[in-house]
Protein backbone atom coordinates (compact mmCIF):
# COMPACT_ATOMS: atom_id res chain seq x y z
CA UNK A 1 0.00 0.00 0.00
CA UNK A 2 2.70 2.35 0.70
CA UNK A 3 4.41 1.03 -2.30
CA UNK A 4 1.52 3.11 -4.53
CA UNK A 5 2.27 5.98 -2.29
CA UNK A 6 5.88 6.40 -3.83
CA UNK A 7 5.05 5.18 -7.20
CA UNK A 8 2.60 7.50 -7.80
CA UNK A 9 4.04 10.69 -5.91
CA UNK A 10 5.02 12.17 -9.42
CA UNK A 11 1.47 11.58 -11.13
CA UNK A 12 0.33 13.51 -8.14
CA UNK A 13 1.97 16.61 -8.25
CA UNK A 14 1.98 16.26 -12.24
CA UNK A 15 -2.04 15.92 -11.76
CA UNK A 16 -2.21 18.83 -9.20
CA UNK A 17 0.11 20.95 -11.16
CA UNK A 18 -3.24 22.31 -13.68
CA UNK A 19 -5.21 24.99 -12.56
CA UNK A 20 -8.66 23.02 -13.93
CA UNK A 21 -7.50 19.85 -12.73
CA UNK A 22 -7.57 21.23 -9.53
CA UNK A 23 -10.98 22.89 -10.51
CA UNK A 24 -12.21 19.27 -10.82
CA UNK A 25 -11.38 18.32 -7.33
CA UNK A 26 -12.90 21.34 -6.09
CA UNK A 27 -16.33 20.46 -7.74
CA UNK A 28 -15.80 16.85 -6.41
CA UNK A 29 -15.49 18.04 -2.90
CA UNK A 30 -19.47 18.17 -2.58
CA UNK A 31 -20.01 15.01 -4.33
CA UNK A 32 -20.07 12.90 -6.97
CA UNK A 33 -20.43 13.92 -10.67
CA UNK A 34 -21.05 13.00 -14.25
CA UNK A 35 -18.43 14.35 -16.67
CA UNK A 36 -21.65 16.54 -17.87
CA UNK A 37 -22.00 18.50 -15.10
CA UNK A 38 -18.61 19.21 -14.56
CA UNK A 39 -18.00 20.90 -18.17
CA UNK A 40 -21.19 22.99 -17.73
CA UNK A 41 -19.74 24.49 -14.13
CA UNK A 42 -16.11 24.45 -15.79
CA UNK A 43 -14.81 26.87 -18.61
CA UNK A 44 -13.75 23.78 -20.68
CA UNK A 45 -15.19 21.49 -23.22
CA UNK A 46 -16.52 18.35 -22.12
CA UNK A 47 -13.58 15.98 -24.25
CA UNK A 48 -11.41 18.33 -22.28
CA UNK A 49 -12.71 17.27 -18.63
CA UNK A 50 -12.93 13.80 -19.80
CA UNK A 51 -8.70 14.16 -20.30
CA UNK A 52 -8.56 15.62 -17.03
CA UNK A 53 -10.34 13.12 -15.26
CA UNK A 54 -8.30 10.42 -16.74
CA UNK A 55 -5.22 11.99 -15.09
CA UNK A 56 -7.01 12.89 -11.96
CA UNK A 57 -7.76 8.81 -12.26
CA UNK A 58 -4.28 7.49 -12.93
CA UNK A 59 -3.19 9.82 -10.19
CA UNK A 60 -5.51 7.79 -7.88
CA UNK A 61 -7.11 11.28 -7.06
CA UNK A 62 -10.57 10.28 -8.49
CA UNK A 63 -12.71 7.30 -9.06
CA UNK A 64 -15.50 6.45 -11.44
CA UNK A 65 -18.39 4.56 -10.19
CA UNK A 66 -21.33 3.04 -12.65
CA UNK A 67 -25.04 4.61 -11.94
CA UNK A 68 -27.16 3.02 -14.11
CA UNK A 69 -26.06 3.99 -17.58
CA UNK A 70 -24.18 7.05 -16.16
CA UNK A 71 -20.55 7.40 -15.00
CA UNK A 72 -20.10 9.10 -11.62
CA UNK A 73 -16.95 10.62 -10.89
CA UNK A 74 -15.77 11.30 -7.05
CA UNK A 75 -12.99 11.69 -4.89
CA UNK A 76 -11.22 8.71 -3.96
CA UNK A 77 -10.96 8.14 -0.49
CA UNK A 78 -7.87 5.58 -0.60
CA UNK A 79 -5.61 8.18 -0.18
CA UNK A 80 -7.65 8.57 3.37
CA UNK A 81 -7.84 4.52 4.15
CA UNK A 82 -3.86 4.78 3.81
CA UNK A 83 -3.93 7.46 6.21
CA UNK A 84 -6.17 5.54 8.63
CA UNK A 85 -3.66 2.55 8.08
CA UNK A 86 -1.58 4.82 9.50
CA UNK A 87 -3.33 6.29 12.32
CA UNK A 88 -4.68 2.86 13.12
CA UNK A 89 -0.53 1.78 13.28
CA UNK A 90 0.03 5.20 15.72
CA UNK A 91 -2.71 4.47 18.52
CA UNK A 92 -1.73 1.07 18.77
CA UNK A 93 2.19 1.58 19.46
CA UNK A 94 0.50 4.30 21.94
CA UNK A 95 -1.79 1.87 23.82
CA UNK A 96 0.33 -0.48 23.90
CA UNK A 97 3.07 1.71 25.43
CA UNK A 98 0.22 2.79 27.78
CA UNK A 99 -0.53 -0.75 28.76
CA UNK A 100 3.11 -0.96 30.02
CA UNK A 101 3.15 2.63 31.72
CA UNK A 102 0.72 1.12 33.75
CA UNK A 103 1.74 -2.21 34.50
CA UNK A 104 4.56 -0.04 35.76
CA UNK A 105 2.49 2.02 37.98
CA UNK A 106 0.47 -1.50 39.23
CA UNK A 107 3.90 -2.76 40.42
CA UNK A 108 4.65 0.65 42.00
CA UNK A 109 1.32 0.81 43.51
CA UNK A 110 2.01 -2.57 45.02
CA UNK A 111 5.04 -2.18 47.24
CA UNK A 112 5.20 -1.37 50.29
CA UNK B 1 -20.60 14.65 2.38
CA UNK B 2 -22.65 11.66 4.57
CA UNK B 3 -21.68 8.72 2.76
CA UNK B 4 -19.30 6.55 5.53
CA UNK B 5 -16.30 4.97 3.48
CA UNK B 6 -13.55 5.11 5.91
CA UNK B 7 -13.87 3.15 9.07
CA UNK B 8 -12.79 4.20 12.45
CA UNK B 9 -9.59 2.89 13.72
CA UNK B 10 -10.46 0.81 16.74
CA UNK B 11 -8.28 -0.25 19.31
CA UNK B 12 -8.69 -2.16 22.62
CA UNK B 13 -5.82 -3.16 25.59
CA UNK B 14 -6.49 -3.88 28.88
CA UNK B 15 -4.82 -2.75 32.26
CA UNK B 16 -4.06 -3.69 35.36
CA UNK B 17 -5.46 -0.44 37.66
CA UNK B 18 -8.64 1.14 38.46
CA UNK B 19 -10.52 2.76 35.97
CA UNK B 20 -9.61 6.38 38.04
CA UNK B 21 -6.01 5.67 37.99
CA UNK B 22 -5.84 4.69 34.31
CA UNK B 23 -7.94 7.57 33.16
CA UNK B 24 -5.77 9.51 35.16
CA UNK B 25 -2.39 8.28 33.78
CA UNK B 26 -4.22 8.31 30.77
CA UNK B 27 -4.89 12.36 30.39
CA UNK B 28 -1.54 13.06 32.31
CA UNK B 29 0.99 11.14 31.14
CA UNK B 30 0.39 11.35 27.58
CA UNK B 31 4.31 12.16 26.80
CA UNK B 32 5.22 8.95 28.16
CA UNK B 33 3.10 6.75 25.90
CA UNK B 34 2.84 8.61 22.50
CA UNK B 35 4.92 7.36 19.92
CA UNK B 36 8.14 9.60 19.96
CA UNK B 37 8.43 9.02 15.82
CA UNK B 38 5.26 10.37 15.73
CA UNK B 39 5.48 14.21 17.04
CA UNK B 40 3.78 17.14 15.17
CA UNK B 41 6.03 19.76 16.50
CA UNK B 42 9.57 20.03 15.22
CA UNK B 43 11.34 18.80 18.70
CA UNK B 44 9.59 15.15 20.32
CA UNK B 45 7.66 15.71 22.75
CA UNK B 46 8.80 17.09 26.25
CA UNK B 47 5.14 16.80 27.29
CA UNK B 48 1.51 16.77 26.03
CA UNK B 49 -0.95 18.88 27.60
CA UNK B 50 -4.43 18.16 27.96
CA UNK B 51 -6.65 21.13 30.52
CA UNK B 52 -9.02 18.41 31.83
CA UNK B 53 -12.71 20.02 31.14
CA UNK B 54 -14.71 20.29 28.09
CA UNK B 55 -12.96 22.70 25.62
CA UNK B 56 -9.88 22.50 27.39
CA UNK B 57 -6.79 22.48 25.12
CA UNK B 58 -5.10 19.63 23.53
CA UNK B 59 -1.11 20.37 22.38
CA UNK B 60 2.20 19.04 22.66
CA UNK B 61 4.98 21.11 24.29
CA UNK B 62 8.45 20.26 22.43
CA UNK B 63 11.42 20.31 23.96
CA UNK B 64 12.63 23.34 23.01
CA UNK B 65 9.27 24.90 24.52
CA UNK B 66 7.19 25.05 21.41
CA UNK B 67 3.65 24.40 21.80
CA UNK B 68 1.82 22.67 18.97
CA UNK B 69 -1.86 22.02 19.46
CA UNK B 70 -3.75 18.77 18.06
CA UNK B 71 -7.29 19.58 19.22
CA UNK B 72 -9.77 20.16 21.91
CA UNK B 73 -11.77 18.32 24.45
CA UNK B 74 -15.01 17.21 23.58
CA UNK B 75 -16.05 15.61 26.52
CA UNK B 76 -14.73 15.21 29.65
CA UNK B 77 -16.44 12.14 31.98
CA UNK B 78 -13.64 10.51 34.45
CA UNK B 79 -13.47 7.57 34.99
CA UNK B 80 -15.61 6.19 32.12
CA UNK B 81 -14.99 8.44 29.42
CA UNK B 82 -12.90 10.97 27.38
CA UNK B 83 -13.61 12.26 23.58
CA UNK B 84 -10.80 14.84 21.95
CA UNK B 85 -11.27 16.60 18.83
CA UNK B 86 -7.76 15.51 16.99
CA UNK B 87 -7.43 18.60 14.41
CA UNK B 88 -4.26 17.45 12.42
CA UNK B 89 -4.42 17.35 8.96
CA UNK B 90 -2.84 15.12 6.40
CA UNK B 91 0.37 16.93 6.03
CA UNK B 92 0.69 16.23 10.39
CA UNK B 93 -0.15 20.27 10.94
CA UNK B 94 -2.96 21.68 13.08
CA UNK B 95 -6.02 22.66 11.00
CA UNK B 96 -9.54 23.67 13.20
CA UNK B 97 -10.93 22.83 10.26
CA UNK B 98 -10.33 18.70 10.12
CA UNK B 99 -12.92 17.33 12.38
CA UNK B 100 -12.05 14.00 13.80
CA UNK B 101 -12.78 12.71 17.18
CA UNK B 102 -11.10 10.16 19.57
CA UNK B 103 -13.51 8.50 22.00
CA UNK B 104 -11.55 6.82 24.86
CA UNK B 105 -13.74 4.38 27.11
CA UNK B 106 -12.73 3.23 30.67
CA UNK B 107 -14.36 -0.05 31.45
CA UNK B 108 -14.04 -1.86 35.00
CA UNK B 109 -13.14 -6.00 34.22
CA UNK B 110 -12.36 -8.02 37.18
CA UNK B 111 -8.47 -7.51 36.57
CA UNK B 112 -8.50 -3.60 35.86
CA UNK B 113 -9.74 -1.93 33.29
CA UNK B 114 -10.47 -2.22 29.70
CA UNK B 115 -9.11 0.56 27.62
CA UNK B 116 -11.53 1.08 24.27
CA UNK B 117 -10.19 3.87 21.33
CA UNK B 118 -11.86 4.71 18.35
CA UNK B 119 -10.90 7.56 16.23
CA UNK B 120 -13.64 8.22 13.83
CA UNK B 121 -14.97 10.77 10.94
CA UNK B 122 -11.63 9.97 8.96
CA UNK B 123 -14.00 10.82 6.14
CA UNK B 124 -12.64 14.21 6.64
CA UNK B 125 -9.33 13.09 4.96
CA UNK B 126 -11.45 11.73 2.08
CA UNK B 127 -12.88 15.01 1.67
CA UNK B 128 -9.44 16.05 1.68
CA UNK B 129 -8.08 14.11 -0.92
CA UNK B 130 -5.80 16.48 -2.76
CA UNK B 131 -4.21 16.99 0.22
CA UNK B 132 -3.68 13.67 1.62
CA UNK B 133 -2.61 12.35 -1.97
CA UNK B 134 0.42 15.49 -1.60
CA UNK B 135 1.16 14.32 1.70
CA UNK B 136 1.31 10.96 1.14
CA UNK B 137 2.71 11.18 -2.09
CA UNK B 138 5.49 13.63 -1.05
CA UNK B 139 8.92 12.16 -0.40
CA UNK B 140 9.51 13.78 3.23
CA UNK B 141 6.45 12.58 3.98
CA UNK B 142 3.84 9.94 4.68
CA UNK B 143 5.25 7.37 2.30
CA UNK B 144 8.53 7.87 3.44
CA UNK B 145 7.53 7.56 7.48
CA UNK B 146 5.02 4.25 6.18
CA UNK B 147 8.36 2.78 4.19
CA UNK B 148 10.59 3.31 7.65
CA UNK B 149 7.71 2.37 9.64
CA UNK B 150 6.60 -0.82 7.96
CA UNK B 151 10.51 -1.80 7.85
CA UNK B 152 10.72 -1.37 11.67
CA UNK B 153 7.41 -3.63 12.21
CA UNK B 154 8.82 -6.07 10.06
CA UNK B 155 12.47 -6.22 12.06
CA UNK B 156 10.55 -6.52 15.28
CA UNK B 157 7.89 -9.34 14.40
CA UNK B 158 11.08 -12.20 13.61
Amino acid sequence: MHTDGVTTAGAVLDALGDATRRAVLDELRSGALPVGVLAERLPVSRPAVSQHLRVLQDAGLVRATAAGTRRLYALDPEGARTLRHYLDDVWGQALDAFAALAQEESARQEEP
Amino acid sequence: MTRTTVEPVRRSVSVPLTPERAFALFTTRMERFWPRSHSVGTTPPAAVELEPRVGGVWAEVGEDGTRTPWGRVLAWDPPDRLVLAWQLSADWTYDDTVDTEVEVRFTAVPDGTRVDLEHRGLDAYAERAEEVRAALGSPGGWAGILTAYDALAAGERF
